[in-house]
């Protein structure tokens, strides 16, 4: 007879009474929803949908959120006069900008960019308000705030871009604009501007995080997933007995590369790098255009880029060359 | 396979085919052209060459006509441009100029039959104005059309209307003033290669003059303050550069850094006298036409149809493969004298050993032979003595816009910087100083306003 393993990913659903959760602490409003079973769910996650827990925070968190995403679809619903069939069509090109760079800090026009500003501070407000829930709701099942401050890295990100940085640059219109196309444009003119964002060191590292972040998730999932044969993504029985599945785990990476991440440590490593790709990359784009204009040109003074031999001969800038620059 | 699995292989069959529509198909060929491992590559796609190839082949030109018996402008009437042709050279012309924009009409396109020498058809007023513009582009725009030049065909290719022209954007239909802004971009147009950049960048760069260059020329902030919506700007005159040209950003730039001339290949430099070539072109010879055209050929702001790079490029690097066909046609490679009555012969050149005065016609740029005589000893003295530096400063009387005479400025100043360099002087010893306006001469006549000064030391 072969050998059978048997994990918990099976596609045999046990469908029982609803988990309605712990019992909420005093002062807290009730749990929304009584919870259902979706069996494509359950070939995901956990079958289980809802009870959620709403709260005043997410309910003024969804208000605002949707007050911003509606501001946002009715201007681009109205830049394709009202026509649905365009509006789907043309969606992916269909933006709302920043004011132009006239305006200043001064408050534009609701057509000429207000209603950015608005959507910017609903939206702010929206994620600002959520931040709070995921903090609120972590401390209420009693658990450490890990998620709230991860999410924070990822909001001063948002913040850089669309608040920091204008203010610091006295202009509005330096913010991204909020549309699918139209912000990775904004992203590539904005490496343009700044002479090339891979010679900012910042970016570089949020590159090295990002990228870093993608690789330990991966060898983790693939960890995990290799030692389910021996329960080891029954967390519960882990954290009882340690057992085979994690000791192998634990000697499969001291054998191959000599070093091992401890159940604990690979998670701390992870939450670290996560965290670090949006906080180094906001100092990054922070930086650009308020203490460094040119990042090329930064590179190569500080000796970052190797200057390579011009093939081409000597070309100038012709309007310079006209200035009396001498060539 | 199961009913869900067979579903989702579907889905995910679908989504790939959408994610990849727009894509072209590889392979596609990438050619080496500057140093190792800069990735200066120009990429070409052999499938889109092998439909582009023969759409851009010149026609076979007319046998030359002997140059001899009575000009043109003694046998007909009314010809006001390529008179000094011999009547068997100009109707060659004639002849060339219906295969090139109107191979179907025929004559009948621009003359009235009855009355060749009548001006009514608005084609015949634009034909003649269109014949001073190639002979302009030929003869003051080497810079960019270098020695192949340009013809009729260059733009027509056989059509009375150039493929690709331009006209100014409307302004979007906002219905209601407080909501729907476009802000001029957003919309996936062909202009700007269905990005969602702004989809008018020709009128504020090929029509009017707003600077292009958006990179900062420091490492650390020195005042430099072109925003981000301005880089867009830029960048969807970059997308109409790459499509008209069909070649990626590395044909001019390194991409490491766009705004560094060092770093760039000289066609960079040809694009940037293109520039001002094409606005040229559309300010001096093509809106001024604007009445003559008639409603239906005008864009929907009653303007007059424009030049941008596509309208010669037509997807080539160089307009039919830089097919030497100007060169059978010398009428279109000089600027014909226009006779202006009462314009006053231009003064003797200063000719010193070490400085030299040389005088400009009104609005010209062309140094005349006469006039080129004056550099002969200051070119002498340069040549005896290794450490001698040329400053050349370009003069423009105070007549006119400001920016179009020191464009016309520089332009003479570019002229005598040439002549030097054809006499042998190195370009390292040319100094180009900026544009100076003279006092005075406010109606331009005084030809001693309209000079370049070289001085040697």
């Amino acid at each position: 007879m072969m050998i059978e393993y048997q994990n918990l990913f099976t596609s045999v659903q046990v469908v029982g009474p609803a988990e309605a959760g712990v019992p909420l602490p005093p002062g807290n409003s009730p749990r929304t929803g009584r919870g259902v079973a979706w069996h494509l769910l359950g070939r995901f996650g956990n079958a289980q949908l809802g009870p959620i827990y709403l709260g005043p925070l997410g309910l003024a968190s969804i208000i605002f959120g949707t007050l911003a995403i509606n501001i946002m679809g009715f201007n681009m619903l109205a830049q394709v006069n009202w026509d649905p069939i365009q509006f789907v069509r043309q969606l992916f090109w269909l933006s709302l900008d920043p004011p132009s760079p006239a305006y200043g800090l001064s408050l534009p026009p609701l057509n000429d960019g207000g209603w950015w500003l608005i959507a910017g501070l609903f939206l702010t407000i929206s994620i600002m308000l959520w931040w709070a829930r995921m903090y609120t709701r972590a401390r209420a099942l009693g658990l450490g705030t890990h998620v709230a401050w991860a999410f924070l890295a990822a909001i001063w990100l948002f913040l850089v871009l669309g608040f920091i940085r204008p203010l610091l640059m006295g202009s509005w219109s330096e913010g991204v604009p909020f549309g699918i196309f139209s912000h990775l444009d904004w992203t590539a003119a904005f490496s343009l501007r700044y002479g090339n964002l891979f010679y900012n060191p910042f970016h570089a590292l949020s590159i090295a995080f990002l990228y870093g972040s993608a690789l330990l998730f991966a060898m983790h999932g693939a960890t995990i997933l290799a030692v389910t044969r021996f329960g080891g993504e029954r967390e519960i029985e882990q954290i009882v007995d340690r057992g085979t599945a994690s000791e192998r785990a634990a000697l499969f990476w001291r054998w191959t590369m000599g070093f091992n991440a401890t159940m604990e440590s690979i998670h701390r490593w992870a939450w670290w790098f996560a965290v670090l790709c949006p906080l180094t990359g906001g100092i990054g784009i922070l930086l650009s255009g308020t203490v460094v204009d040119n990042w090329y040109l930064w590179s190569m003074k500080h000796g970052v880029v190797p200057p390579y031999p011009h093939v081409f001969g000597t070309v100038v800038d012709p309007a310079a060359a006209l200035q009396g620059v001498k060539p | 396979m199961s009913l869900l699995a067979r579903v989702t292989a579907l889905f995910a069959g679908a989504a790939a085919v959408l994610l990849l529509a727009g894509c072209e198909r590889p392979p596609v060929d990438s050619v080496q052209h500057g140093y190792r491992g800069t990735g200066m590559l120009n990429v070409y796609n052999p499938r889109t060459l092998e439909l582009q190839v023969p759409a851009n082949q010149p026609p076979a030109a007319l046998p030359a006509a002997p140059d001899e018996g009575p000009k043109a402008k003694d046998i007909y009437k009314n010809v006001q441009v390529l008179g000094d042709l011999s009547v068997g050279a100009f109707t060659r012309h004639m002849l060339s100029i219906t295969q090139w924009v109107a191979p179907n009409e025929g004559c009948a396109y621009c003359h009235n039959v009855e009355n060749l020498a009548d001006d009514s058809k608005y084609q015949k007023v634009v034909a003649r104005r269109m014949i001073q513009m190639t002979q302009k582009v030929n003869a003051q725009w080497k810079s960019h059309v270098a020695a192949t030049g340009v013809t009729c065909w260059t733009c027509h290719r056989g059509q009375h209307i150039p493929l690709e022209v331009w006209f100014n954007a409307e302004p979007q239909d906002k219905r209601a003033d407080f909501i729907g802004n476009r802000n001029g971009q957003n919309a996936p147009a062909r202009s700007v290669g269905v990005a969602s950049l702004p989809y008018d960048p020709f009128t504020p760069y090929l029509q009017k003059a707003a600077v292009i260059g958006v990179g900062a020329g420091t490492a650390l902030p020195t005042g430099h303050t072109a925003s981000l919506q301005a880089t867009e700007m830029t960048y969807g005159l970059m997308m109409h550069f790459s499509k008209s040209l069909g070649v990626n950003c590395t044909y001019c730039h390194n991409s490491r850094n766009f705004k560094a001339w060092g770093e760039s290949t000289p066609q960079r430099t040809t694009a940037w006298h293109g520039i001002r070539m094409v606005r040229q072109l559309n300010n001096e010879y093509m809106e001024p036409l604007t009445d003559t055209f008639p409603a239906q050929r005008k864009g929907p702001m009653g303007d007059v149809a424009k030049v941008y790079c596509a309208t010669c490029h037509q997807g080539a690097y160089k307009p039919v493969y830089g097919a030497q066909m100007a060169k059978d046609f010398p009428e279109l490679l000089t600027v014909a004298a226009v006779a202006k009555a009462g314009a006053a012969p231009l003064p003797p050149p200063v000719a010193e050993a070490r400085r030299s005065v040389l005088y400009y016609d009104v609005g010209s740029a062309v140094l005349q032979d006469a006039q080129a005589k004056g550099l002969a000893e200051l070119t002498a003295t340069m040549l005896k003595t290794a450490g001698l530096k040329a400053t050349i400063s370009g003069y423009h009387s105070a007549s006119g816009t400001l920016a179009q005479n020191q464009e016309l400025a520089k332009q003479r100043a570019f002229t005598v910087r040439d002549a030097l360099l054809a006499a042998g002087i190195a370009e390292s010893r040319v100094v180009l100083a900026k544009p100076q306006q003279t006092a005075g001469n406010v109606s331009g006549e005084d030809p001693s306003s309209r000079r370049v000064e070289v001085t040697v030391q």
